[in-house]
């Protein structure tokens, strides 16, 4: 059955929406929306290390993510001016990453692939991290959930109450590089935190408590997936992008009955 | 017996001392407030006993396992996040269902546990947070201006309940406010801070001291201390004064006025 590419691609889009439901909640519970942006852009670069150090790609993308995410809690934790700050370092990771991939002529000619994803190439391999990965991010999120619930909703309650929210945030930061790592080969760095964030977004609109928002995002990023894929062989769209597109549509029909 | 107390603790925030040379105790059972105007490093205060903000100097000293109930001034919840009342109440610990109906009861919100917390008026969602502090069995409640959102009767019926649940449970409180009125009838110790600690002693005693009338004397947010001065000195209206609000004026005033009653 894991030998048709296509049923491998929709176990993938399945797979990450597991990591990116719950942990796109939190983006968007903590506004760490362009947070996401910066780890994510970071993966470019851990591209470009791989390739340079005959490393495997996951591995590269998973260093320098997790670089990238501890270099930004740690400049907010000092209260730097976070909008400006995050910008620099998104943008200036991707053109890092897109030079440094430059020198590589293999991967020039594959660029694409990095940057939107390439969920119809996913091996076997490929499928098994993607899930491995996923269920890793979900295992961490459900072990800290009620910490990491009172810290969302106010550092000084979970303080209080003897938790420690400097150690919650690192775990969000861990679980988000892990999540780029795998997501990389699905939607590419330039969506990653789109996917974090749209079907969080949309969920919110049907949600009451947090796991309802949490599993609902689950539930609207698999459907994203799929739907995404479907499109992208229907008319031979960019599968990474026809992604976000069906799951940008989903997030406009909850608006619109929200409104109604 | 203290079940938490303070030994000449500083507060930096960088080079700023907030808090100077701050000792104190609670005792089980007592209601001790904490009085200061804005800025005079009260909340820091409350923080640095709950471990929140690091002290520079000194220690602080809690009984072992003691069980602190916290209230925080208020809680902006973003909009994205949903959450019913019942939910937050098990947050970070989960609590039965019995558990939570009886504490809601305990605040007057029984049967709200559907709604959202997002929703909630702010006297609402102080109690709210009150019940949550209460499922814990606190020892000590500490809060934070927890009235700073409230109208007067809300104010009222809050500082009511605090007594209410200090009878019940013999949970000693410790909270921070700016507002004397109501603080003053029922606290048993009032500590009145400026960075230092002023004066302490029970509230009539504190509210005679000469330190406590040059902080409140003719601060805006002094309602009472402001009514008393003028009740006591009609006189002042036949003079031009200078409401000019600055320190060493207050202070002046204030020692002329301890003065006057010598």
């Amino acid at each position: 059955m894991l030998d048709d590419f296509l049923i491998r691609a929709g176990l993938a889009a399945v797979g990450l929406s597991l990591a990116t439901g719950p942990l796109g909640s939190f983006v968007v519970w903590r506004r760490m929306a362009y947070f996401g942006d910066a780890t994510a852009h970071a993966a470019i670069l851990g591209v470009a290390l791989a390739l340079a150090t005959d490393l495997p790609i996951g591995l590269g993308t998973l260093t320098v993510a997790l670089a990238m995410a501890v270099t930004v809690a740690g400049l907010s934790a000092r209260g730097w001016a976070m909008d400006t700050t995050l910008g620099v370092l998104a943008h200036s990771a991707l053109a890092f990453g897109l030079v440094a991939v430059s020198f590589f002529p293999t991967v020039r000619t594959d660029l694409s692939s990095y940057l939107f994803g390439d969920i119809l190439a996913v091996s076997r391999t490929d499928l098994a991290l993607v899930w491995l990965g996923a269920l890793a991010v979900l295992a961490l999120l459900a072990w800290r959930w009620q910490a990491l619930l009172t810290a969302t909703l106010s550092e000084d309650l979970a303080h209080a109450a003897g938790l420690r929210p400097d150690r919650e945030r690192l775990i969000l930061v861990l679980a988000l590089a892990l999540v780029v790592a795998v997501a990389l080969k699905i939607v590419g760095a330039l969506l990653i935190a789109a996917m974090l964030i749209i079907p969080a977004a949309t969920a919110r609109s049907f949600a009451r408590t947090p796991e309802a928002m949490a599993g609902l995002a689950i539930l609207i990023g698999a459907l994203s997936g799929l739907g995404g894929l479907g499109l992208s062989l229907w008319q031979d769209t960019p599968t990474g992008p026809s992604i976000i597109v069906v799951a940008a549509g989903l997030f406009a029909l909850a608006s619109a009955r929200r409104q109604a | 017996m203290s079940l938490l107390s303070a030994e000449h603790v500083c507060v930096r925030f960088g080079a700023e001392e907030v808090l100077h040379d701050i000792s104190l105790t609670v005792a089980p059972g007592e209601i001790v407030t904490i009085l200061g105007p804005n800025g005079s490093g009260k909340s820091t205060l409350l923080r640095a006993l709950l471990g929140i903000v690091p002290v520079a100097e000194g220690r602080i000293l809690r009984e072992a396992g003691l069980r602190i109930g916290y209230v925080p001034q208020r809680l902006t919840i973003d909009r994205t996040l949903p959450i019913t009342v019942r939910r937050f109440l098990s947050l970070p610990v989960r609590v039965s269902d019995a558990a939570a109906a009886e504490a809601l009861a305990r605040v007057g919100m029984a049967g709200q546990e559907g709604e959202q917390m997002a929703t909630l008026s702010g006297g609402q969602q102080q109690r709210v947070l009150l019940a949550r502090a209460l499922l814990g069995k606190p020892q000590i409640l500490m809060l934070d201006e927890p009235t700073s959102g409230l109208d007067q009767p809300g104010e009222a019926a809050f500082y009511r309940l605090i007594e209410e649940v200090r009878r019940d449970t013999g949970a000693a409180v410790l909270m921070v406010s700016h507002d004397l009125h109501v603080v003053m009838a029922a606290s048993d110790r009032v500590i009145c801070l400026n960075g230092h600690i002023c004066c302490e002693g029970t509230p009539r005693v504190v509210s005679s001291a000469p330190e406590y009338r040059a902080l409140f004397g003719l601060g805006t947010q002094g309602a009472l201390a402001l009514y008393r001065h003028e009740h006591d000195h009609d006189h002042d209206a036949a003079h031009p004064h200078h409401h000019r609000h600055d320190h060493q004026h207050l202070h002046d005033h204030a020692r002329d006025h301890a003065h006057d009653h010598a």
